[in-house]
């Protein structure tokens, strides 16, 4: 099949005989270690930028405008050179503040999304981490993000920073419940927690398409659930502008300021890829039953443009929900989680596992 | 068993209504040749305003440089904080009578609300509003105008 030459294990391993060959086992793990560091940097700097750009302009596009179109071609220059501006700002320290917890909280909330990107699967063979817990490891480490909300609400000696803070560790820590529980209906269907399993196991078909009710269920949990995980769109009351002049991050300026802003559109990227790999088959090309010349045609894409199509279709998703629908209130908020959404997600379960055992999937 | 039923009729009602809000952001996004934003500069040449537009007052005049306005100073009285100013003349027609005519039209573009009384309550029909919108100048006295050219009143105007 045309798919086989995109795999990218023969280069890894070729790296890998080439380092072995030369240098010592240790400073080889640490030369792989450096590689793979350098490049999740660079490709998390990239794609912050690219985000916000695509975020302010598909914002114009539902809105009937144009969006930024001055600053370089169609505006492209956009998110550069807010990011010079947001760098040449003044560190201002309020007062009283904690000083160590003041200036943790900025590199808590960027480091966590750092961690979970190193298990997302990009290609056949481009996977730095692959554990046979995978999913569990991604939902655990997405945790400790709210220690950085939280300490930035506390540390602020603020009390809009405060009530921000709070608000949003409530809600966060509330909707990782949802996450978790959805994530676990697709686990049940694979079963199997590894993430290249996973999505090794869609060979045959999308586990949205595979797993029909419960995963169509799961997917539109999962979504809504993300969301709000990452303070994103309806539910964003605890950082917009309108309500606690900005939340927990109103005493940050320039570059933590843009730790908060680049891990916000990082943490996006994350939802939307463990949304693609567990219901949209990752990097798996869509096929359709029988239809054989469509397969093979579907097969000439690279299993790299596959992931990022998708990642970027349930990114276009999110950013349509933020753009069509008003902010909840935080006990709207609460009361979606609690009353809706995990009651739903419990009966999803159960729904998936008796699919399961009696065998009615494909 | 009512209130469980309730229930889920809430939720599948809250996901109907959701689905009908992203349809209407849906056929925005697409469909962006309707986009409402002009690229100024870039666009001076072809942007023709719409017919209704407040622009600024001008004064009529046909192609014999003759404008209809008597001078009545109807619009001066109207004018809400005072931008235009009637000065007139008497002057003699050819049966010999004594008739009040205009001389200058003064409009102060720089403190016009283009709240369009003048225009609405003009008698005549003398002035009516220009589609022109880059009044930006260095030096304010250049906002203050003189509406009617070196012409002469419309013989036949009626009193409309």
């Amino acid at each position: 099949m045309a798919f086989e030459k995109y795999d990218f294990t023969p280069l890894s391993q070729s790296i890998h005989q080439g380092l072995i060959e030369n240098v010592s086992p240790l400073l080889t793990t640490i030369i792989e270690w450096t590689i793979i560091g350098v490049l999740y940097l660079l490709f998390i700097a990239l794609f912050g930028l690219l985000l916000v750009y695509a975020e302010r302009k598909v914002c114009a596009a539902f809105q009937q405008r144009l969006g930024p179109m001055r600053v370089g071609p169609w505006g492209l220059l956009q998110t550069i050179a807010d990011f010079v501006k947001l760098l040449m700002k003044e560190l201002i320290t309020p007062n009283r503040v904690d000083k160590f917890l003041y200036n943790l909280a900025p590199f808590i909330v960027i480091i966590v999304p750092f961690l979970t990107i190193s298990v997302i699967p990009f290609a056949p063979g481009l996977q730095a981490l692959d554990f046979d817990i995978g999913i569990f490891f991604v939902t655990a480490v997405s945790s400790v993000g709210v220690i950085g909300v939280l300490l930035a609400g506390w540390a602020s000696n603020n009390k809009y920073s405060l009530i921000g803070g709070m608000r949003s560790g409530a809600q966060i820590v509330s909707y990782e419940l949802s996450v978790g529980l959805s994530l676990i209906t697709m686990v049940v269907l694979a079963g199997t927690m590894q993430v290249s399993e996973i999505v090794e196991l869609q060979r045959g078909g999308w586990f949205l398409f595979k797993g029909h009710i419960p995963a169509i269920i799961a997917f539109v949990v999962f979504v809504v659930a993300g969301t709000a995980e990452t303070n994103r769109g309806p539910f964003d009351l605890a950082e917009a502008e309108s309500e606690l002049t900005a939340g927990f991050h109103t005493e940050y300026s320039g570059i933590k300021f843009a730790f908060f802003f680049l891990a916000e559109y990082i943490n996006l990227f994350i939802v939307s890829a463990m949304a693609t790999i567990v219901f949209l088959g990752g990097w798996m090309p869509f096929h359709f039953g029988g239809f054989e010349a469509f397969n093979t045609i579907m097969d000439f894409i690279p299993g790299l443009i596959w992931f990022f199509m998708k990642v970027f279709g349930v990114i276009f998703l999110i950013m349509w929900f933020k753009w069509t629908f008003p902010r909840l209130r935080i006990d709207q908020i609460l009361t979606l989680e609690w009353k809706y959404l995990l009651p739903i997600n419990l009966f999803n379960i159960l729904l998936m596992a008796t699919i399961v055992l009696l065998g009615w999937h494909w | 068993m009512k209130s469980f039923l309730n229930y889920i009729a809430e939720v599948f009602n809250a996901i109907w209504t959701l689905l009908t809000g992203m349809k209407v952001t849906a056929k925005y996004f697409f469909t962006p040749w309707k986009n409402v934003t002009q690229q100024y500069p870039e666009n001076r040449d072809t942007l023709k305003m719409f017919e209704r537009f407040r622009g600024e007052v001008v004064m009529t005049h046909n192609e014999k440089n003759e404008h209809s306005c008597t001078g009545c100073g109807i619009c001066e009285i109207n004018c809400p904080n005072g931008s235009i100013e009637i000065i007139s003349k008497t002057i003699v027609t050819e049966e010999g009578k004594k008739k009040k005519a205009l001389d200058q039209h003064i409009y102060n573009l720089g403190m016009c609300t283009f709240c369009n009384l003048c225009i609405k309550n003009c008698p005549t029909g003398a002035i009516v509003m220009a589609q022109t919108f880059e009044h930006a100048v260095w030096d304010r006295t250049k906002l203050v105008k003189v509406l009617n050219k070196p012409g002469s009143l419309v013989m036949q105007d009626v009193k409309e």
